[in-house]
């Protein structure tokens, strides 16, 4: 009888970096699809497994630019241990809504909101030693390391996160067509 | 007489004396990318993007003058490759983020960005610095997404004979400015009735207090892409346009 093996599964990390979140919002609005995707991906790091670290990965999944030192040391441990980094969504591919403030000077930006802007009283620039350091402008993640896909979009739609997820698994090139590939 | 003809990817497409590339591609419906080139006003050849391979060497389709027989590349992976590459250099030398744009969903540089499958803009992004000018009571000039197609520049000269804008510099620091000796769009004569104030492929003259008024799906390029939308783009017009905007 021919032994029966097991296919080991995917693992696939996912993080957030200088992103609001959406995309992973829009990762679940695959609703139902998880359920099959789990049959093929274990989570490691994760907003969804709540693992801190990132251990050996297939996948990892990069939602975000890079706006300060902690997403650089985060960017570069999913480097480390991922075959695969896909950029998700459209600040991860080009820096998006937080790299608007590139063209201001980021000392200015941290006195306007903490300490001279409208109805602020007694305002400090926060220094507590935990918070990471804001770069000075923000960054795409491709200018900070190797990355191997993109999927642009603000959020990119759960049909374009699944069809491209799906081609990479199927071992076909990932290819996104109208009207999935958008940069809004 | 015998009807002259251009072979374009293989297939004969007629044309007559004085046409360019470009325009016997439009007339049989075949899609070159192209963002300076348009319809109602004198080619110039300067985007780049509707470079074909004729006879061999590579020509801005806008341009060159069809000849009997000549061969023609258009749609192949080298000229689409090197397409792409410039829209990625597009891309990173302005700010062009297109979540925050009005122009979203009707933009070229977009449109041409999905129909090339542009998924990332490769190269270094310059974040450059470009101030807006909101001074005109009715129109938004946002410098951040000027590709320097020149447009305006050739609309407000040649249609409205108001010369508002012109393009100063020189290599990178070429950029859009607007003919006032405050530099302001508020102190020239420019109206949003004008010409000029309809040509722009991207998001940098944009009407004020009409953002966002379409909603997404029912854009310019949301139902089809581009490259299926051959008849408008031939038949852009004055009266088409405006009803656009």
């Amino acid at each position: 009888m021919a032994e029966v093996v097991e296919k080991r599964k995917v693992r696939l990390a996912t993080t957030s970096l200088a992103g609001c979140f959406g995309c992973h919002m829009s990762f679940l609005d695959i609703d139902e699809r998880l359920f099959k995707l789990i049959e093929h991906v274990e989570f490691d790091r994760s907003p969804l497994t709540d693992i801190k670290h990132c251990g050996p990965c297939d996948i990892g999944l990069i939602e975000g630019g890079v706006c300060n030192a902690e997403n650089v040391h985060v960017l570069r441990e999913f480097r480390k241990n991922c075959k695969l980094l896909i950029a998700l969504g459209a600040c991860a591919v080009n820096g998006g809504l937080p790299a608007q403030r590139n063209h201001l000077d980021l000392g200015q930006c941290l006195q306007e909101v903490y300490l001279t802007g409208s109805g602020i009283v007694n305002g400090q620039v926060p220094n507590d030693p935990e918070l990471p350091l804001p770069l000075d402008k923000v960054r795409p993640i491709h200018e900070i390391v190797r990355i191997d896909y993109f999927i642009p979009g603000c959020p990119p739609s759960g049909d374009a996160i699944w069809k491209f997820l799906t081609d990479l698994l199927e071992g076909r090139t990932p290819r996104l067509g109208h009207p999935m590939l958008h940069f809004d | 007489m015998k009807q002259t003809m251009i072979m374009l990817d293989g297939m004969p497409v007629p044309f007559t004396e004085g046409q360019t590339i470009m325009d016997a591609a439009m007339a049989a419906d075949v899609f070159i990318p192209h963002l300076c080139h348009h319809p109602e006003f004198k080619p110039q050849g300067s985007c780049k993007l509707c470079t074909v391979k004729a006879n061999g060497r590579y020509v801005s389709s806008c341009t060159m003058f069809a000849k009997d027989g000549m061969e023609v590349e258009n749609n192949t992976p080298d000229l689409n490759d090197k397409r792409r590459t410039l829209l990625q250099m597009l891309f990173v030398e302005g700010n062009h983020f297109c979540p925050s744009c009005e122009k979203s969903g009707n933009c070229m540089l977009q449109a041409l960005a999905y129909e090339l499958e542009m998924l990332t803009p490769h190269f270094d992004q310059f974040y450059p610095d470009r101030p807006l000018d909101a001074s005109h009571p009715d129109v938004l000039l946002d410098f951040n997404r000027c590709i320097l197609c020149e447009l305006c520049v050739r609309a407000s000269r040649d249609v409205d004979g108001k010369n508002v804008f012109a393009l100063a510099g020189r290599g990178i620091t070429k950029h859009l400015i607007v003919n006032a000796k405050s530099g302001r769009l508020a102190d020239t004569d420019f109206s949003r009735l004008d010409r000029a104030a309809h040509v722009c492929p991207v998001g940098v003259i944009l009407e004020k207090r009409q953002g966002f008024a379409v909603p997404i799906g029912k854009r310019l390029y949301d139902e089809k892409p581009i490259g299926q939308q051959m008849e408008r783009l031939a038949e852009r017009t004055t009266k088409v346009e405006d009803s656009d905007g």
